[in-house]
């Protein structure tokens, strides 16, 4: 077994006080190895949005550790959460919203390079690096060169993300459900994209999604979560292929498939089971 | 099967942009829905499956302007009508349509019944505060609904519900057609399947004739719908039923768009998927030739410059294939083979790729 790169014991994050309150994330336990990619799927309200935030640093947990390399995590000075986010990055949802409008592609990919301690470098070199990565996600910097990003396309941009993501080749790539937002051509190329950089940079994906399939299709093991909670996890065959949890296997009988579809008139029953 | 309810015939519509181009974002579109039958429309996203749907509403406004061809609703056309009449005697009673994101669209000042009581009012119907909820009341029951949702706002429903809820106003009327545009795209999957349910639910009660489904979502479209049109670049580049588009498309577009298929099915992850590079063209100044040549892997200089028509194997006389007692074996070969550029001038291509594939897939399955 692999050393663990990044590990939660009873991470919990309670919203509200007294009778109102939110029990977001309840008591999960995890545990992420090197090199591996993890999907962690549940339904809108499910927590997984919090736990994501929790473990970037974003949102502090109520309670419970989490451990990043082997050590307790510390990121209470403003230092150290930059330390922090050399070693762990992510890519979220709206492309849209995700960069600063202000800034040309440019010096987004530029300060990568800064960040990861290659200041010093001469502007030849960081264009050469630049140009790498963006060959890496079949785009063409001379096309991008002096453009703001909401020219590009969504698509574009989510590309130019992992572009991101591989100049600063973090240990671990939180993946916010990033190819909700864009249609089913171009999410190929985007999952194709990410399992390239696990196998080439060696990083640790976490894959946040709602959707069973994709995880399926992308992970080597998957996390069910619901209310807060880890219902089921393992590998990606043995959960989705012989899920033993309730919720696991009504999220799957939900999914429309192409090999069993769907069968209305049981659809009723359900629909009054729940009314 | 049943009688057509919609029928499109040539039908081209046109955006004016700011510096007055015209972009034909629908072209030439033909095509024809029956009595008791689903139409998915698949597409990437700005192939014109959006600015098909509201061009079928009969309802044009700027930039969106009419060009040319018919809808028949019923045997009815409704594009020579004023926008008024279009208004009043077609929209909500013959054709309904939701557009994407219709649900975050309801006024949150307003109860639900209000929004009825528009629809209602909007076409003249005299009818009272007390017959309108009754209505309303009756048709919500029956489609599952609890009806005390008539009387809450908007803000109080979950995003399921406000869907359904949309549904059930847009339909209160019983059009003939209803159009959905991307109905469950923001619902997580269990909400999706009970709004999908009750569409069904309308076409099995007879409140609404027949469906056009549009999404980027194949399963889901595999699953609601029989048949099935593939839209790119503003034009219908393959139809047929819902099966044979999603196990056996012909146009490398549309196979391009299933190897995109995605389902927690055993099976999955020994496909690898495949993107279809480059992107679609622009409207502006369209490719003369086949609108897909560009990013097609199949494609020859033919494709470029004149449109070629796409056929399937089987549809070609064997008998011009072979002599006569070769026929079986033309035959054979057609059903594993196919063909990508129909036959010009009795040459063909055939996708090596493909029969290769094949091969391979038939012989460990033999094992």
């Amino acid at each position: 077994m692999s050393k663990s790169v990044l590990s939660g014991k009873g991470v919990t994050k309670v919203f509200g006080l007294g009778d109102k309150k939110t029990v977001a994330v309840d008591h999960v336990n995890f545990k992420f190895s090197k090199g591996e990619l993890v999907s962690i799927v549940g339904e809108s309200g499910s927590g997984k949005t919090t736990l994501v935030k929790m473990i970037l640093g974003l949102l502090s947990p109520t309670e419970g550790d989490i451990y990043f390399m082997g050590k307790k995590r510390d990121i209470r000075t403003r230092k150290q959460k930059r330390e922090y986010w050399k070693g762990i990055q992510a890519i979220f949802q709206d492309p849209f919203s995700s960069y600063n409008i202000f800034h040309k592609i440019d010096s987004v990919l530029m300060d990568c390079i800064n960040m990861r301690g290659g200041s010093h470098l001469p502007r030849d070199e960081k264009i050469k690096m630049i140009t790498e990565a963006c060959g890496f996600v079949n785009l063409k910097y001379a096309e991008l060169t002096n453009k703001y990003p909401f020219e590009l396309s969504g698509g574009q941009m989510q590309r130019l993300m992992i572009a991101r993501i591989f100049l600063l080749k973090p240990q671990i790539l939180l993946a916010d459900e990033p190819t909700s937002m864009i249609d089913a051509c171009s999410r190929a190329t985007i999952l194709d994209m990410l399992l390239q950089c696990r196998n080439e940079v060696g990083m640790t994906i976490i894959f946040v999604t709602h959707d069973i399939g994709l995880a399926y299709y992308i992970s080597d093991s998957v996390y069910i979560m619901e209310h807060g909670k880890f219902v089921e996890h393992g590998t990606a065959d043995q959960v989705i292929l012989s899920p033993t949890a309730d919720y696991t296997q009504r999220l799957i009988n939900d999914v429309p498939k192409i090999h069993a579809p769907w069968d209305f008139a049981k659809v009723a029953s359900t629909v009054s089971a729940q009314a | 099967m049943g009688k057509a309810i919609l029928e499109v015939r040539d039908l081209t519509t046109k955006y004016i942009t700011r510096f007055k181009e015209d972009v034909y974002a629908v072209d030439h579109v033909s095509f024809t829905v029956d009595e008791g039958r689903t139409l998915g429309i698949a597409g990437e996203s700005g192939c014109g499956k959006s600015t098909l749907a509201l061009s079928l509403m009969g309802y044009y406004f700027s930039p969106l302007y009419y060009t040319g061809g018919q809808i028949l609703v019923d045997g009815r056309d409704i594009t020579n009508m004023s926008p008024d009449e279009v208004r009043k005697n077609v929209l909500g009673t013959e054709v309904a349509y939701i557009p994407q994101a219709a649900m975050n669209a309801l006024n949150p000042t307003a109860k639900i019944i209000r929004f009825i009581e528009d629809v209602i009012h909007a076409h003249d119907l005299k009818m009272s505060k007390k017959d309108i909820y009754d209505l309303a009341r009756e048709r919500f029951e029956i489609l599952n609904l609890p009806s005390d949702v008539l009387q809450k706002h908007a803000v109080e429903l979950s995003g399921g519900m406000k869907q359904r809820t949309v549904i059930a106003i847009s339909t209160i009327l019983s059009p003939k057609v209803l159009i959905a545009d991307e109905p469950s795209s923001a619902l997580d999957v269990s909400s999706q399947k009970l709004v999908i349910k009750m569409m069904y639910d309308l076409m099995r009660m007879g409140y609404i004739k027949s469906m056009i489904f549009i999404t980027h979502e194949l399963p889901l479209l595999y699953n609601v719908t029989d048949n099935i049109m593939v839209m790119y670049a503003g034009q219908i580049v393959e139809s047929g039923t819902a099966k044979q588009m999603v196990f056996d498309p012909v146009h490398p577009y549309s196979k391009g768009l299933m190897n995109s298929i995605i389902v927690p099915e055993e099976g999955t992850r020994d496909v690898k998927l495949t993107a279809i590079p480059g992107t679609p063209p622009n409207l502006k100044n369209p490719p003369q030739g086949c609108r897909f040549a560009e990013r097609c892997k199949y494609a020859q200089h033919l494709c470029h410059t004149s449109f070629v028509t796409m056929r399937r194997f089987g549809e070609v006389d064997p008998g011009l294939l072979g002599g006569e007692d070769e026929g079986d074996a033309v035959a054979e070969r057609n059903r594993a083979y196919r063909c990508i550029v129909p036959i010009h001038e009795l040459k063909a291509a055939y996708a090596e790729e493909d029969a290769a594939r094949r091969r391979d897939k038939e012989a460990v399955s033999y094992e």
